[in-house]
């Protein structure tokens, strides 16, 4: 199944009972505490715009309160928009029927939310075949479907135990399960890992990196936690008080944070891991010097195969092992620190 | 007194309505309704027979059939149910008392009328209790009924129910399920209401339709307050087929009303004591039944 793009285009979303009276008030620049203190409405989504790419991680990440929750639940119309079109394969997500937006929460959609949301009277294996029961999909089908993915997720053997008889690691890849087992296009992650030990959590991202490279769907994740967001994020928007405040790859937000906000966020994140050589070599002038070192490779890892070589100097090499640019140890190091007037920055913010 | 004689006579005698007015609206309200029920008589009559049938039917099966027959019947039922050896035992050791004591017809008749009374209000209660779940204003409709259901006092809902059936089973059950409902109906409208707001989220996320959420959701995860509902009308139509006896359900009760009459302090408790009994299995068995529902929740990962 090929993946498809999820459009975001001008949404806005107002909660209270007249939210759409206010709308082109929000529209010519109310703000959100005059929105809340004059009329009593909360502003949770203004004008947000994304493009979120088709077979890959789109993060969406803010801190509690910033509409990351709001914005996820708008794709699958959870939340009634009050402004603004969710596009997917280009037809508008707000103005489906029931039945049409039945059958796309039922085909196109999977969701896992961060309080896992099992139906505790079920065992492990009805859980997970839910979503294809509702389709109407025979027993024994579904039944195969379903063990398939619980062993995916490491869980053979608990097919026939209570969510209640399962760790918090172990309910949420049931949560995972039942949302893989319907086979969507697209795949909703609502904090999904928040609730997780962090060695779990680990675990756990690295159980959903494994299963995206194979099947490519268009994940959307939500979260607060910054190193989550690069670690799976092929894009990153990070969101606060309703707005997007910057968009990109992981590395364009580090490199250029946006604003003193932002800068303050990606001051404690490992640089390291998320930089790639290409990123700061410098075009090759004369002959590859060093050891070859290929693209796309972080500078952490660069830094470790260099120091065990015992060089200070490498070339970069693209995917054809064409040596594209040069790179000293000196650079990398450099580049790994978090760079002095970001600190002030962040201090300033703080 | 001395109060009021300075006073005008409007703040010392509350001003009510002339005796002659009272009586007069009396009359009219009560010839209206009787003069309803005389012209309609025959339709009504029409329309309970089968009920009236039904009841005859079940008490007929009930005391007719050979008391072992019965009471193995019984106990099948109550093990079944509840899983239970003690349960049964003592279900078992009751019978046979109230069979010992000479109440065994009379017992049987009380537990066919309990039966269908649990099973009206169970059967009219859940849909209901789900409807008013469901929308905001039919539970602003129903809860007041329920409020005037609950704390009117039985006797007085016994007269037009009288009026309209006669003296009866019919009557005597309407009256049961009347008390009886209340609690099913608003333990299931609760136990709906209480179930976890993530988890319907997740069922709607992946598709389901209202039909869906309730069968899938809603109903499993308020059964345990659903079964409370359906306990406490167990208990209920118990408690009130005794008052239904003055209307002509027969039984036990009828046995109790005689005892008041005549103070017979004896035959009432005996009687007293087999309702008991009769209440013991029944609320043992319909709980043991609901926590073997609620197996998954005891497991705990640890």
């Amino acid at each position: 199944m090929a993946s498809h793009a999820i459009e975001i285009r001008n949404l806005y979303k107002i909660f209270g009972p007249n939210g759409v009276d206010f709308i082109d008030r929000v529209k010519a620049g109310m703000s959100k505490s005059e929105l809340n203190e004059k009329y009593g409405h909360v502003l949770g989504l203004q004008d947000i715009n994304i493009s979120m790419p088709a077979g890959g991680v789109m993060v969406v990440m803010g801190l509690s309160g910033s509409g990351k929750s709001t914005l996820i639940r708008h794709i699958n119309r959870l939340i009634e928009p009050t402004a603004g079109e969710v596009l997917y394969d280009g037809v508008d997500v707000c103005r489906m029927n029931e039945a049409d937006l039945r059958d796309f929460r039922r085909h196109k959609t999977a969701m896992v939310f961060q309080k896992f949301a099992l139906l505790p009277h079920r065992t492990v294996i009805e859980n997970t075949v839910y979503g294809l029961e509702i389709q109407g999909v025979p027993a024994a089908e579904r039944q195969k479907r379903a063990r398939h993915w619980i062993e995916r997720v490491g869980l053979s053997g608990f097919e026939n135990h209570y969510p209640n008889q399962l760790s918090g690691g172990m309910q949420q890849r049931v949560g995972l399960a039942r949302a893989l087992t319907n086979d969507a296009d697209i795949l909703l992650m609502d904090e999904a890992y928040s609730a997780l030990d962090p060695l779990i959590r680990v675990d756990m991202q690295t159980v959903l990196l494994e299963l995206q490279k194979e099947l490519k769907k268009t994940v959307v994740f939500i979260t607060h936690d910054l190193d989550e967001a690069l670690r799976l994020g092929d894009k990153i928007a990070i969101l606060r008080d309703g707005k997007v405040v910057q968009q990109g790859t992981g590395q364009e937000i580090v490199l250029n944070p946006a604003d003193d906000y932002i800068t303050a966020f990606v001051k404690e994140v490992n640089r390291g891991r998320v930089i790639n050589v290409e990123t700061i070599m410098t075009p090759l002038a004369g002959n590859p010097e060093g050891m070859p070192i290929a693209a796309g490779t972080v500078l952490e890892a660069a830094a470790r195969a260099m120091t065990a070589a015992n060089q200070t100097i490498a070339h970069v090499v693209d995917a054809s092992n064409r040596p594209i640019g040069s790179i000293p140890l000196a650079a990398i190091i450099a580049s790994m620190v978090t760079p002095a007037e970001h600190d002030q920055h962040a201090q300033a913010a703080a | 007194m001395a109060l009021c004689d300075n006073m005008p006579a409007v703040v010392c005698r509350f001003p009510a309505l002339s005796d002659s007015t009272i009586r007069g609206g009396r009359k009219v309200i009560d010839e209206g309704f009787k003069g309803l029920v005389r012209s309609y008589s025959s339709i009504i009559d029409a329309a309970v027979q089968p009920l009236q049938t039904f009841l005859n039917f079940l008490e007929r099966l009930f005391v007719t059939s050979p008391w072992p027959i019965v009471l193995t019947v019984m106990l099948v039922v109550v093990y079944s149910c509840s899983r239970s050896q003690n349960v049964t035992i003592g279900t078992a050791a009751a019978m046979l008392f109230i069979g010992l004591f000479g109440l065994w017809n009379d017992a049987m008749v009380t537990l066919a009328m309990t039966t269908v009374c649990t099973l009206f209000a169970v059967v009219l209660g859940i849909p209901i209790g789900i409807l008013m779940a469901r929308f905001d204003r039919v539970q602003s409709f129903v809860n007041p009924v329920l409020d005037v259901m609950q704390t009117m006092p039985s006797f007085v809902y016994l007269i037009p129910v009288v009026m309209v059936f006669g003296i009866g089973k019919v009557p005597g059950m309407i009256a049961v399920v009347i008390y009886a409902i209340p609690p099913m109906i608003r333990l299931t409208n609760l136990g709906i209401r209480l179930v976890d707001r993530e988890v319907l989220e997740a069922a709607d996320a992946f598709g389901s339709s209202s039909w869906q959420k309730l069968k899938n959701v809603q109903f499993p995860l308020a059964l345990p307050t659903i079964m409370a509902g359906i306990n406490q009308t167990i208990m209920m139509s118990l408690a009130m087929v005794v008052v239904a006896s003055m209307v002509g359900v027969g039984g036990l009760g009828k046995n109790v009303l005689g005892a008041i009459n005549n103070q017979f302090f004896t035959v009432g408790f005996l009687n007293g004591f087999a309702l008991v009994a009769i209440a013991i299995i029944f609320d043992r068995t319909s709980q043991a039944y609901g926590k073997r529902l609620q197996k998954h929740t005891e497991v705990v990962h640890g």
